[in-house]
């Protein structure tokens, strides 16, 4: 581990100009009422004091990106003889995520089991993945929706990050997470950070403290299978539930997506876009049957994926990184916590005739 | 670090040949452009592929053909929405996208030795012909073979271009049944369920391989129950709607099985250890 450095405030706009003339770096900004990721460009400010409503998710796995392109050619010799070409179409800019929280970055390791695999691999997500460094921000005032202590992260956890910054007196102590991220620390503009170690120790202990008190989310892995049957617990907790989906697609660990396809003459694209688990179309069939007919069945299923199958599939780890923001956005407070607490607690009603 | 192709890029491949085989139904009988591909391109019965109309979409379908006639690779496409009847208004000669082989096979290895009885109803025969065909291609591997195969009315049947060989041949057993009399059909009337009772095949050392749509597939698991099958050695396939055929885009999960991976093929015995999500 390299030595602790020093970003002083006044040169934060100067380190990311400089970050910003080689590649392509997004930093949090107000939009309205929104924080959001965009472009640093010279004269933009940061806003590092409050997590980013949306997150960063879309620096690696944009919410709208073309698979491929394809292209009809009439034979000229017969133009009843139509062919076809298909081009990849990958666009994966040496890129920086600068300002994003711990949960952020570690939201990609979910993706990272499932789209980079021995056996199949996305291949515009791991170029990106490949392209991408995270210089994340540690905590240092936790929400009351924030929950990364029981997933097993903190507020200044550098799991999935390159470098880490936590804010101290007059700056940032600036400490280098991975070997990637050696490349972003050769500023001249990063002095010695020795002395602000103990500081910033200080912060993350204090920010850990503010959390609320850790439970163990595991048992829901099993009894979020034994409640699978228990439609009264699911029509319960899905009860104000209005199925607008903000919970998946502001999540930093949903991966579901759909494909469409797009044509202008004789040349066109196919699009992946983001798509969400709780829509009614998701599992729609030819037949009309939808084996997740009404909104119990759907939350159900966001649930049992990020606490039961996904670490069934994977061998332990949860499909959520605590970030909390399915719970401060969404429209009537559906609260992901309360319902895997509720799983592990409530006694499971037995099915009547089974 | 390992890189390998990219999995939704479609090959090109050229329809040599359709068959209108029902109203509903039509058949493409394709083959890659790339004639290397053509020749190394290896599939076993039951998996299917994802083919792509550009600028319409893409459809999952089961490779009905077998892998051991590889003249072409054989579709039948029910027209069900878009990508499906733009693919009807498909020629021979235009140019399609193929994303194959996908998801697992019937367990044709472990039934070796066995009795088979297959029963499909409607294009739900479609993933049960390339087995059939393989077994005929390796016949002494297999036992007894029976087939019942029902649809709606005889012009709801699909390949009607096996039938003379499946109900003449002496080493198969072969009953067709339409749920309605009809003038001129000469063959069983009735539900599928009901003559499958009637045909009473014996459970002992056969696998029963079923598909059809989804009430066809509950009523014939409570006859082949019925009939003594255990939940081991009744297969079926599962259709669910599917996006990336690849076990990425989180679309036709059932708890932790993925149907585009983990599937289509499962035995009873598997389908009732997943959640109630069918
Ligand atoms: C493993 C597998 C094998 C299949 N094999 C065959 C086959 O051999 N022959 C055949 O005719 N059909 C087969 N199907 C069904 C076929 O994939 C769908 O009918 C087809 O995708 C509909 O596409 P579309 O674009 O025409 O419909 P759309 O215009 O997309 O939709 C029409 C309706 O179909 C639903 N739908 C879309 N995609 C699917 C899907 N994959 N499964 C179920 N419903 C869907 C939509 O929700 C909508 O209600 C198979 C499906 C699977 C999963
Ligand atoms: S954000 Fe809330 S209301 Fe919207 S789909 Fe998610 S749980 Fe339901
Ligand atoms: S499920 Fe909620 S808390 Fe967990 S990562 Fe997604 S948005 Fe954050
Ligand atoms: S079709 Fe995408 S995960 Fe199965």
């Amino acid at each position: 581990m390299m030595d602790a450095l020093f970003l002083a405030d006044d040169k934060l706009s100067a380190w990311l100009g400089e970050l910003a003339a080689a590649r392509r770096v997004l930093v949090p900004v107000r939009e309205r009422e929104a924080v959001v990721f965009r472009p640093y460009a010279a004269g933009v400010t940061p806003v590092l004091d409050r997590q980013a409503n949306v997150p960063p998710k879309a620096s690696v796995f944009p919410a709208s990106e073309a698979l491929m392109s394809f292209r009809y050619t009439k034979n000229p010799e017969n133009l009843g003889q139509v062919a076809v070409e298909v081009h990849e179409t990958i666009d994966a800019p040496p890129t920086v995520v600068f300002g994003g929280r711990p949960c952020d970055a570690r939201g990609f390791l979910v993706f990272d089991r499932v789209y980079d695999t021995p056996k199949i691999q996305d291949t515009a997500y791991k170029k990106r993945r490949e392209n991408t460094l995270f210089v994340t921000l540690a905590c240092d005032d936790p929400q009351n929706t924030c929950f990364c202590n029981v997933i097993g992260s903190s507020p200044y956890d550098a799991t999935g990050s390159d470098v880490l910054l936590t804010p101290v007196a007059g700056g940032y102590l600036v400490e280098c997470a991975s070997e990637r991220g050696k490349v972003l620390l050769e500023s001249k503009l990063l002095s010695d950070g020795a002395a602000k170690r103990e500081e910033a120790k200080a912060v993350h202990a204090s920010s850990l403290a503010a959390l609320d008190p850790v439970w163990d989310p595991s048992p829901a892995k099993a009894k979020l299978i034994e409640k699978f049957d228990d439609m009264g617990f699911w029509e319960d907790v899905s009860a104000k539930c209005i199925s607008c989906g903000a919970c998946t697609y502001l999540c930093p660990t949903c991966y579901c997506f759909n494909v469409t396809d797009e044509r202008t003459g004789m040349k066109g694209e196919r699009i992946r876009t983001w798509d969400t688990c709780m829509s009614y179309l998701f599992t729609l069939e030819a037949s009309g049957h939808n084996p997740r007919p009404t909104k119990a069945h759907r939350l159900k299923n966001r649930v049992g994926h990020k606490f039961s199958y996904y670490p069934e599939i994977h061998g332990g780890p949860i499909a959520c990184c605590g970030c909390g923001r399915c719970i401060s956005l969404c429209p009537v407070s559906v609260d992901i916590r309360e319902i895997v607490r509720l799983s592990i607690e409530r006694p499971t009603a037995k099915p009547e005739n089974k | 670090m390992t890189t390998l192709p990219n999995p939704y890029i479609p090959e090109i491949a050229t329809i040599i040949e359709t068959v209108q085989e029902t109203p509903a139904i039509k058949t493409f009988r394709v083959t890659l452009n790339n004639p290397e591909r053509m020749k190394s391109f290896r599939y076993e019965p039951g998996q299917a592929g994802q083919l792509s109309v550009f600028g319409v979409g893409e459809a999952t379908f089961v490779i009905n053909s077998p892998p051991t006639r590889m003249e072409y690779l054989q579709f039948s496409v029910m027209a069900a929405g878009e990508v499906t009847s733009r693919l009807h208004s498909l020629k021979a000669g235009d140019q399609i996208g193929v994303r194959a082989p996908l998801g697992n096979a019937f367990p044709y290895e472990s039934m070796k030795g066995k009795n088979v009885v297959f029963v499909g109803g409607g294009i739900g025969m479609a993933p049960l012909r390339t087995l059939l065909l393989f077994m005929l291609d390796n016949r002494k591997d297999y036992g007894d073979i029976s087939l019942l195969y029902g649809a709606r009315s005889p012009e709801d049947m699909a390949f009607r271009y096996d039938l003379p060989d499946w109900t003449t041949r002496k080493d198969m057993k072969t009953v067709l049944t339409i749920d309605r009399e009809a003038p001129g059909w000469e063959h069983t009337v009735g539900l599928i369920p009901n003559v499958l009772l009637d045909m009473n095949p014996s459970p002992e050392n056969t696998v029963a391989v079923t598909c059809g749509p989804p009430i066809m597939i509950k009523f014939t698991l409570q006859a082949l129950k019925k009939l003594g099958f255990p939940d081991e050695s009744i297969i079926t396939t599962l259709e669910k709607r599917m996006k990336c055929g690849v076990g990425i885009c989180g679309r036709c999960n059932i708890g932790t099985k993925y149907v585009c991976m983990d599937g289509p093929v499962f035995t009873y015995a598997e389908l009732k250890k997943l959640p109630s999500e069918l």
